[in-house]
């Protein structure tokens, strides 16, 4: 279970303090799923990264299964993002120096969880058998997000953040991979939790939410 | 505005953000030049003063006519001459020495002012200009440039004193004339050189007429010039000074050339905008040709700055050991034309031009919708180290051409320069192959991207993992060279200087009576005299030495080659041994016949080949007596003494009491092991220097490369750490990463500076003096350099490392982050 109460984050710039989070509260069961959507600027991934323990709040609390996220040393939230969560960015972030079968393993075996199985099924799910010995760059934008959602669900992690995962991608192809996402999140027994400017896409998941003003407004809220 | 100034303004934009790189062209340029014309401002010094100092007597007279070689001959022969109606000016020349805490040796140059042609200038003084009256009259004039005098410790108006205790005339400062020369008139030169009524040189004006035979027989006509051969014998020396300063310029060059390239490829998006915003590709290149020679500039003018100071700084080593090797002398602070200044800036220009030809070329062929990727340009590296394994392969190939058919000093060079090219063109290949036979063993995900990731760096950093490949290899090469040629030197002084006492007489009559009151001496076991006569064979300045037969020189002589009854033969007067060196310069082998003296002296056989480091002239070793028979003139010019160790110094003090000998002329062996030594550091100080300075600016290289990559490196380690990567942690896989690129090529780098220390000894030393070295390895010098290698590179990796591992997580985040 993730729960966050009233969680604050402000960030400063030239023009002064610029508070993004202003007590957020939020609640996702596990292996449920939520959307979490919100203009631009409205704090969506900063949220994202604090629940990474990428970033530290000012204030409130996370709590993973009652466990505080906040106040944890840097070495454990290093443990936290390699065995507890699967990170998928808008931008893929694959490691550029690793081919695709790398990539694909790499967090399991950090995590120290590699399932030559379950690598094996979500190549075959994820349309990348052919594409193992290719690297990064040689990858549709398509074919990087799949990598990127593969490498995400290797470790079979608690919680999937996924921040814009389908944003560079056409319509087609956000459905599909969104599809498959889900599908395997799924089968891993995962929650997962989305941060979406698309209406559409949001409404495939269980829940939504909405970010404005620094707050939830409704769905998953308290 | 025009769409250059557009152009420029985009372009240097880029200089805002990226400042370090900025700055690592300027410092590429910048330590490029510096090193090289701080080079080419020693050599140029000391070719100008040997200029000056073989024209210090300036004028119409075209020849000049000499006894054969090169000894003095009778005045009577002058005025013969003059009363024959020719226009012949005589000339007398010698040494002088002074005693200073290294004994002093000048040029001393006798002229007759009254018989000078008229349009001649000594010195820059033109002959009718002179005082004759003070010049020629009591006590006279002795003309000296300013370094002369400072070295004299006196000043104008004072007489100095020689060592035998002569008194010079009143010293006349000549502001224009070369150092280590003195000019008098030629009578006070005849008096002070112990040579009256004898000449060296007669300058001739009109060089048409054939001259009478009786002359003929006895002077002959040359050159006008007076070469004193100071240009042939100091070439190799000038030339191993400027491939290490064009190593260094190499070396520098390299930095410049990975900041360019790296520029380009930061930059590869604003050009494509530009061209896509209407901008001509001949605006985009002419901008970045325009920014090159703002950098150029910039960089040259630091660098001739520097090269100043750094040739100032180590001009006094420079000139000692010019003097103590070559007797050459080269003033003790620079004195530069503006050409030279204007000369470092075009070298600068050429330098930008050549580290950024390829990168300017390469912008023009930019594809328009190309992006710069770290992989792609990984794997557009591919053909690129193809193409220059190829390269290499073909210098390999003019290497092993010039060992196979070289014999020249430039062929040499060539040797070593392809070999050095080679194996850096060659480093990327080998570094790229170890890391992917690497990658295929590793299974664990952090090792696995160690290696990937170190193997996508290499195109980044194989420009400065290349200039640190060549400058450690230059630093085990000339460092083994000069350990191994310390090591034989010193064995060969142990050899050779095995008496106890040396002296030198300060002429023939008086080693005469030196040598009969030593012979009454009863301490001294061994008393060898030795006969010098000088001449020149082929071109090549030599010195004959006739030794008497002695068991001595059987056990210590230094012999490399011999023939069977060697000494049994050249006592009879019927072979000669020959220095190393002087047999490469002649061609000729053992058993080979060889006229030392003209005829009608008899051809002799060469019976023996020895070692004769440091000595620039060519050396002969005949019988003494067989000498005095064929050379009247031969002088005895040195007498060596064994007695046991409690008599010599009561024997020095007692010849220098009797003989009025000074320390400089009754020398113990020690004394003279001394002084052979330090002229040895000092000639090898310079090389040093430039070496430590070539590996310094390597690391600079590598830092440089290492801190243009840090900003880059974000975006391929920011992912690592959202997936669980501590940053201490990533920190310390960053430096081992740039341990491990360094420690291999220090790894490289040794087996290479060895086989440059083997074409050092074997080959260049062999072209530039004739002698060749055995080669020595020096296991504790490898690993202390290697050690520097890799801490050298861990300095250069220590800053961005640090900056790294300090990085704020909001610094990371920005990577991930399209929105807050």
């Amino acid at each position: 279970m993730l729960v966050v109460e009233q969680l604050c984050k402000s960030f400063t710039t030239a023009q002064g303090t610029l508070p993004v989070l202003q007590g957020v509260d939020l609640r996702l069961a596990r292996g449920s799923s939520l959307a979490l959507m919100g203009e631009s600027g409205s704090g969506k991934s900063t949220l994202l990264h604090l629940l990474a323990g990428l970033d530290r709040a000012d204030s409130g609390r996370i709590l993973i299964d009652d466990e505080p996220l906040d106040g944890r040393s840097e070495a454990a939230l290093a443990r936290w993002r390699r065995q507890g969560i699967g990170l998928v960015f808008q931008q893929y972030n694959l490691i550029s120096s690793l081919d695709v079968a790398a990539n694909l393993a790499f967090q399991a075996r950090l995590a120290g969880r590699f399932e030559a199985r379950w690598q094996d099924y979500l190549t075959r799910q994820l349309g990348l058998a052919d594409l193992l010995q290719r690297y990064p760059e040689q990858l549709s934008g398509g074919q990087q997000q799949r990598v990127a959602i593969g490498r995400a669900l290797a470790a079979r992690p608690a919680l999937l953040l996924a921040d814009e995962p389908t944003g560079s991608l056409d319509e087609a192809s956000s459905d599909q991979v969104l599809e498959l996402m889900l599908q395997l999140v799924a089968e891993a027994g995962s929650s997962v939790l989305m941060v979406t400017h698309s209406q559409r896409l949001a409404l495939r998941l269980e829940q939504r939410c909405l970010l404005q003003d620094g707050r939830v407004q409704d769905g998953a809220g308290r | 505005m025009s769409a250059l100034l557009l152009t420029m303004q985009a372009l240097l934009s880029h200089w805002r953000r990226h400042r370090v790189q900025g700055l690592s062209i300027i410092t590429g340029l910048w330590l490029a030049t510096a090193l090289w014309t701080g080079v080419q401002a020693l050599n140029s010094q000391a070719r100008n003063d040997y200029a000056r100092a073989s024209a210090v007597v300036a004028g119409p007279a075209h020849a000049q006519l000499v006894a054969p070689g090169a000894q003095r001959f009778d005045q009577a022969l002058y005025l013969q001459l003059r009363q024959l109606g020719w226009a012949v000016s005589p000339v007398v020349e010698g040494r002088l020495r002074f005693a200073a805490e290294q004994p002093l040796s000048v040029r001393l140059i006798g002229i007759e002012p009254l018989s000078l042609p008229p349009a001649t200038n000594i010195a820059g003084i033109a002959a009718q200009d002179f005082d004759l009256q003070a010049f020629i009259g009591t006590p006279g004039q002795a003309w000296v440039g300013p370094d002369t005098l400072q070295q004299l410790g006196v000043k104008p108006g004072e007489q100095a004193v020689t060592s035998d205790g002569q008194v010079l005339p009143t010293l006349v400062l000549t502001p224009q004339l070369a150092p280590g020369i003195v000019i008098v008139d030629i009578g006070h030169a005849q008096a002070l050189l112990h040579a009256e009524g004898q000449l060296s040189r007669l300058l001739l004006t009109d060089d048409s007429k054939p001259l009478p035979d009786a002359i003929a027989a006895r002077l002959e006509r040359q050159p006008g010039e007076d070469d004193t051969g100071l240009q042939r014998l100091t070439e190799s020396f000038h030339l191993n000074l400027s491939a290490l300063g064009l190593l260094a310029f190499v070396v520098g060059l390299f930095i410049a050339h990975a900041a360019i390239g790296l520029a380009l490829e930061q930059r590869r998006g604003l050009i494509r905008t530009l061209r896509a915003c209407g901008i001509s590709l001949g605006t985009a290149l002419s901008g970045l040709a325009l920014e090159l020679g703002v950098f150029a500039l910039l960089g040259g003018l630091l660098g001739v700055a520097t090269g100043y100071l750094l040739a100032a700084a180590l001009l006094p080593d420079f000139a000692a050991s010019l003097r103590g090797l070559y007797g050459a002398s080269v003033a003790g602070h620079l004195t530069l034309s503006a050409e030279w200044w204007l000369i470092g800036v075009a070298v600068s220009v050429l330098g930008a031009l050549l580290a950024g030809a390829s990168s300017v070329l390469r912008a023009a062929r930019l594809p328009l919708l190309a992006l710069a990727q770290p992989q792609a340009w990984r794997l557009a590296q591919g053909p690129w180290l193809r193409r220059q394994a190829w390269l290499a392969g073909l210098l390999l190939l003019l290497a092993l051409a010039c060992y196979l058919w070289g014999n020249s000093l430039p062929t040499a060079f060539t040797l070593l320069a392809a070999l050095l090219l080679a194996s850096a063109l060659l480093l990327p290949s080998v570094l790229d192959a170890l890391l992917g036979g690497l990658a295929r063993r590793c299974r664990e995900p952090l090792t696995q991207w160690f290696v990937a990731d170190s193997r996508q760096q290499l195109p980044a950093v194989s420009l400065a993992l290349m200039a640190l490949l060549l400058a450690l290899a230059a630093s085990v090469g000339v460092g083994s060279m000069t350990e191994g040629f310390r090591r034989t030197f010193t064995g060969w002084l142990d050899q050779r200087l095995a008496a106890d006492l040396y002296v030198t007489p300060r002429d023939t009559a008086q080693a005469l009576q030196v040598r009969d009151w030593l012979a009454t001496q009863s301490a001294i076991s061994t008393l060898l005299p030795s006969w010098r006569v000088e001449l020149t064979l082929q071109g090549w300045p030599v010195q004959v030495q006739g030794i008497i037969d002695d068991p001595g020189y059987r056990s210590r002589w230094p012999l490399l080659e011999l023939r069977a009854q060697a000494w049994e033969q050249l006592a009879g007067g019927t072979a000669v041994m020959l220095s190393e060196q002087l047999a490469r310069r002649l061609g000729v082998q053992l058993g080979d016949r060889l006229q030392v003296l003209p005829a009608p002296a008899p051809g002799m056989t060469v019976v023996g080949l020895y070692a004769d480091y440091g000595n620039p002239k060519g050396h002969v070793l005949v019988n003494a007596d067989w000498l005095r028979r064929q050379r009247a003139d031969a002088a005895l010019s040195g007498i060596s003494v064994n007695l046991p160790a409690e008599g010599i110094a009561p024997l020095k003090h007692e010849l220098q009491a009797r003989f009025a000998l000074d320390d400089s002329r009754v020398v113990e062996q020690s004394t003279l092991k001394r002084w052979s030594t330090d002229v040895f550091s000092r000639t090898f100080a310079a090389t040093a220097a430039l070496n430590s300075l070539t590996l310094g600016v390597a690391g600079i290289a590598l830092f440089i490369s290492l801190l243009s990559l840090g900003q880059q490196r974000l975006g391929q380690l920011a992912p690592l750490w959202a997936l669980g990567v501590r940053r201490g942690q990533l920190a310390w896989l960053s430096l081992g990463q740039t341990l491990m690129l360094s420690s291999l090529t220090v790894l490289l780098a040794i087996p290479l500076g060895v086989l440059l220390a083997w074409c050092l000894v074997a080959v260049v030393n062999v072209q530039a003096f004739g002698w060749r070295l055995p080669l020595y390895l020096f296991p504790r010098q490898l690993l202390q350099l290697a050690l520097l290698g890799v801490l050298t590179s861990l300095l250069a990796s220590a800053w961005p490392l640090w900056q790294l591992a300090r990085r704020q997580p909001a610094e990371l985040l920005r990577q991930f982050a399209d929105e807050t």
